[in-house]
């Protein structure tokens, strides 16, 4: 009995799975009632089985106008550094360039490189270096940004990023590996960053 | 067949990014200013104590930390 059952579930589910596949921001309510029903003529006692997405909650609706206002949760592994918090615009030093992020932007997954992130909440602009990461922006302008280490550029030393700089320029001529190369390399584009941060 | 993508120079190097990531991280905070600087570096010190097992019974532990002497 078992063993036609199994051959029902692959039977309906390819005919129906390319026409079922529904977008991934749409409330996942669609069960496939022709498999329910065969499902209960051969086991009418057992429930049918669930799929991953019965489990899942659905994702928080798209608004349909654009909210005002952007949602930050900018987090990083020791502190919450905002939570919640909502302001006019972020701009994200994203490995493809500075990044504005307005309410509505389109949900994107964005790596981000050792720069300036600054929040935008009015006149208030607050900067922080952020050394790397990744910013979540979700469909209903939510923006939630990681980093390992964000600090405002108050509290960055110059004549420390100076010496950084040109320990690693020498470090990165004189470097053999691949890996000395990397890390060198690593160091340069850091206090670089850095040193922009600061002066500009 | 070469790669299609184009990777990060440090991927390129056999790095991967949790410790590209933690290099820049640890580059930070070591311009920052004092006492910033010992607040972050007090924060982030690690203390390990690994043991391997043996026979259902874990043998002497070996300790590693970032304070000598503990």
């Amino acid at each position: 009995m078992f063993r036609q059952a199994s051959r029902l579930v692959s039977r309906s589910i390819t005919a129906k799975s390319a026409l079922n596949r529904a977008f991934s921001t749409e409330v996942p309510s669609t069960i496939d009632s022709s498999f329910v029903e065969a499902w209960k003529k051969v086991a009418p006692n057992m429930d049918p089985p669930q799929t991953p997405s019965s489990f899942m909650k659905p994702r928080p609706s798209t608004a349909s106008s654009i909210p005002t206002k952007l949602t930050v949760n900018f987090v990083l592994p020791y502190a919450s550094e905002l939570s919640g918090k909502e302001v006019d615009m972020v701009i994200i030093p994203a490995t493809t360039g500075q990044m504005g992020v307005l309410p509505g932007h389109v949900p994107t997954i964005a790596e981000l490189k050792p720069g300036i992130m600054s929040v935008h909440e009015g006149t208030d602009i607050k900067k922080y270096f952020v050394s790397s990461g990744f910013a979540f922006l979700h469909a209903n302008s939510v923006a939630d940004i990681i980093a390992v280490e964000a600090v405002p550029l108050e509290n960055i030393d110059a004549s420390q990023v100076q010496k950084g700089l040109a320990e690693f320029t020498q470090k990165l001529a004189s470097a053999t590996t691949d890996l000395e190369k990397a890390e060198a390399q690593i160091g340069v584009e850091v206090h670089s960053a850095m040193n922009a941060a600061l002066s500009g | 067949m070469a790669s299609s993508a184009a990777v990060p120079f440090w991927r390129a190097a056999g790095m991967t990014y949790i410790t590209y990531s933690n290099i820049c991280a640890n580059l930070v905070r070591n311009c920052l200013k004092e006492p910033f600087k010992a607040e972050a570096l007090s924060r982030e010190k690690v203390h390990f104590s690994i043991s391997k097992w043996a026979d259902g019974k874990p043998e002497k532990p070996i300790l590693r930390s970032d304070t000598p002497g503990v």
